[in-house]
């Protein structure tokens, strides 16, 4: 009885349809019952029985709130992330900060919100979840980081998710969009829904996507003049003019106005996720340097970038998904000289299909003491030896650290072993939890 | 001095097929023997002088894309008249055959330099594959991972490289179960992994041909132990299928 008086005092009801009201509750219920029976944090579940119930939910739950939403293949979460630190200078906010990024993610974290239901929502939406979140949501900012080749077994061309994300963004012409300027194949998306440029913001990120992008991805073409001043011969696509420009120590605004940035987070890349964070609080009346102040205290998001101390080894956990994911973070450890554990798994949630590790350029790595791990750590080795990098092999990434030692190890791993080792690392009260592998699953 | 050939890798790389480039250069670094790899980037054509030849995978627009670039030279058409070893991956594997056909169904001329014709599967074949290669050829067990949505059937001209034991391979809905093809100097596959990665003794195959000579053995101890892993992991009957999205 405690739950259900407690769901009455919660702002449900004034406008919703009771189809809706219906809705939120069974998907609270649910969350409820799912963290209860330790089945998991219950978004996944909670949204797509929510859904299941009224499959118009999002839209009745977004009516009214100013919605910022988050796609790209890097950077979601830690650019929802500074999205969400920005607008709460001023408002509260509803995020899905869980990492749950599907339609399902998206209606869990609204359903749950008991902020009142006029404040913004900051929503990392996946790429291929974009266009039925943009069907769902009037969305007041679109913000479009890149795109890139990722889980390739899935059958993703990027070329169908430039297609997809064209259409998603005709079904939203109200919304403002923020775009990478230095990513062609998002250019190509934006440009073919809004050709004139209407209600853009770009965004110079500084990103060397565009390099691996070898024709026009509107038309086929070749470049007139190849990335960075990227031009296509035949249609036309050209690099836009943008109005923000990411520069390393800061960000300048339309204006030209220069706001120095000192993030918490490393890397260079972080700092363009702040200037596309920054373009789209600016949106919603959200001055950059407040939004830029507030991603400046970010200092871990959802486990990356996490720095700790693991039976008195000093590690820091790194994400990379894919190859331009990966390239990112070893930009990001060159300047170290610590010793540096690879985690490299294959659950679904992965891909299975390992052949994107000849895409990193793990040759960078020559000369630093690196060890093999994960559950396809056998193939991970026989790139690196190709690769001219010394090193050990052992599945267990988090063994592989202790036995390093030392106070600076890097552990970049990729999803799923990313979220085993951030676990570990978190349960750190009982170090010896043995290695749990996925495989075949 | 033996030169490789690496046909536009931007267009045709997809799929971490770069590596098998890669592959070849390091095994005859690791022998001692001198190899210059020649990477034939856009707008410039197939040169005609090369010892061994490398086409790989990619997306289908870069694939028609490469197939008007290659139509305009003759480099490789010289090459396989010559009897020019040539490795060719997926998309690569298909534009040497006689025709194509692309996601709207409309048919391309391929470079017909092999006889064989690539229509639509219903469903894309994406998962580990394990194919016995020909038994002339000498090779082990070919490992692979194939990611395709081409129907490939030879004409008989065109022998099938390896016959799948597990996963797709050219999915013509024959009896041969073939994957891959050979015809004269050409070896050509559905698979990545990369695929001479994944079996280095078809790379020294390729290099061997090349050279015109037996080459030394190399212990390839980290190639053998990613094998056992991967046939452990298959024979526990644990081939992970994805059921794809489709693509548009």
């Amino acid at each position: 009885m405690r739950n259900t008086r407690s769901n009455e005092r919660l702002p449900v009801g004034t406008a919703l349809p009771r189809r809706a009201r219906i809705a939120v509750l069974a998907g609270r219920v649910t969350a409820m019952v799912s963290r209860l029976t330790r089945r998991g944090g219950g978004m996944t579940i909670s949204g797509r029985v929510a859904l299941g119930l009224d499959p118009a939910l999002i839209t009745h739950l977004t009516r009214g709130r100013p919605v910022v939403v988050v796609s790209g293949t890097n950077g979601k979460t830690t650019t929802t992330r500074f999205v969400a630190a920005g607008l709460r200078a001023r408002h509260q906010v509803v995020t899905n900060d869980s990492g749950a990024n599907l339609v399902s993610g998206v209606a869990a974290a609204l359903l749950a919100s008991t902020d009142p239901r006029t404040c913004p929502a900051a929503l990392e939406v996946d790429e291929f979840a974009l266009p039925a979140v943009l069907r769902a949501v009037e969305a007041s900012v679109v913000v479009l980081l890149n795109l890139s080749r990722d889980q390739l077994d899935r059958g993703s061309e990027v070329s169908a998710h430039v297609r997809r994300w064209a259409t998603a963004l005709a079904a939203a012409p109200t919304a403002v969009v923020v775009a990478n300027a230095d990513d062609p194949l998002v250019c190509a998306a934006v440009l073919s829904a809004r050709p004139d440029g209407t209600a853009v913001r770009w965004v110079a990120t500084g990103s060397r996507r565009g390099v691996d992008v070898p024709l026009c991805p509107r038309c086929q073409a070749a470049w007139a003049t190849p990335w960075p001043q990227w031009a296509c011969r035949a249609c036309g696509l050209a690099r836009p003019t943008p109005a923000w420009t990411a520069h390393e120590g800061g960000v300048t605004g339309p204006g030209g106005e220069d706001i120095a940035v000192q993030l918490a987070l490393p890397g260079q890349v972080n700092v363009a996720n702040a200037a596309m964070a920054a373009a789209a609080c600016d949106v919603l009346s959200v001055p950059p340097s407040v939004t830029l102040a507030a991603a400046s205290l970010v200092d871990e998001v959802a486990g990356r970038y996490l720095r700790t101390t693991y039976d008195g080894v000093g590690v820091r956990l790194l994400l990379g998904k894919n190859p331009a994911g990966w390239t990112e973070v070893l930009d990001l450890i060159e300047s170290g000289a610590g010793p540096v554990v690879l985690a490299v798994n294959a659950g679904v949630a992965d891909g299975v299909d390992v052949s994107w590790l000849w895409d990193v350029p793990f040759e960078r790595l020559r000369g630093r003491r690196v060890v093999a791990t994960g559950e396809r750590s056998e193939d991970l080795s026989v790139r690196l030896h190709y690769a001219g990098v010394e090193h050990e092999r052992e599945v267990d990434p988090v063994r592989a650290a202790v036995r390093l030692g030392g106070a600076d190890c890097e552990i970049v791993a990729n999803y799923t072993a990313f979220t085993q080792v951030r676990a570990r690392l978190r349960a750190s009260r009982q170090p010896r939890t043995p290695y749990v592998t996925t495989a075949g699953r | 001095m033996l030169r490789i050939a690496v046909v536009y890798p931007e267009l045709l790389g997809t799929y971490g097929d770069g590596g098998n480039a890669l592959v070849l250069e390091r095994r005859l670094a690791w022998r001692g023997m001198d190899v210059e790899m020649v990477e034939v980037l856009l707008g410039t054509p197939v040169p005609e002088q090369c010892d061994l030849y490398v086409i790989g995978g990619g997306e289908d627009s870069a694939q028609l894309q490469a197939l008007a670039e290659l139509r305009r030279g003759t480099g490789l058409q010289s090459a396989v008249g010559r009897g020019t070893p040539v490795l060719a991956v997926c998309a690569g594997l298909q534009i040497l055959g006689a025709s194509l056909t692309d996601r709207e169904g409309t048919v391309h001329a391929g470079l017909d330099l092999v006889d064989a014709t690539t229509t639509r599967l219903d469903r894309r074949a994406v998962g580990e594959v394990v194919a016995r290669p020909r038994a002339e050829l000498g090779l082990p067990t070919l490992l692979g991972f194939e990611n395709h949505s081409g129907a490939t059937r030879l004409g008989p001209a065109a022998l099938p490289l390896a016959a799948v034991a597990q996963g797709v391979g050219n999915g013509d809905g024959g009896e041969s179960r073939a994957e891959g093809l050979v015809q004269g100097s050409v070896i050509a596959t559905y698979l990545h992994g990369p695929v001479l990665a994944r079996n280095p003794a078809l790379a020294d195959l390729l290099l061997s041909r090349a050279c015109g000579q037996a080459l030394s053995d190399l212990a390839d101890p980290h190639e053998a132990a990613a094998r056992a892993a991967m046939q452990s992991r298959l024979s526990r009957g644990r081939r992970r299928t994805v059921s794809t999205a489709p693509l548009s």
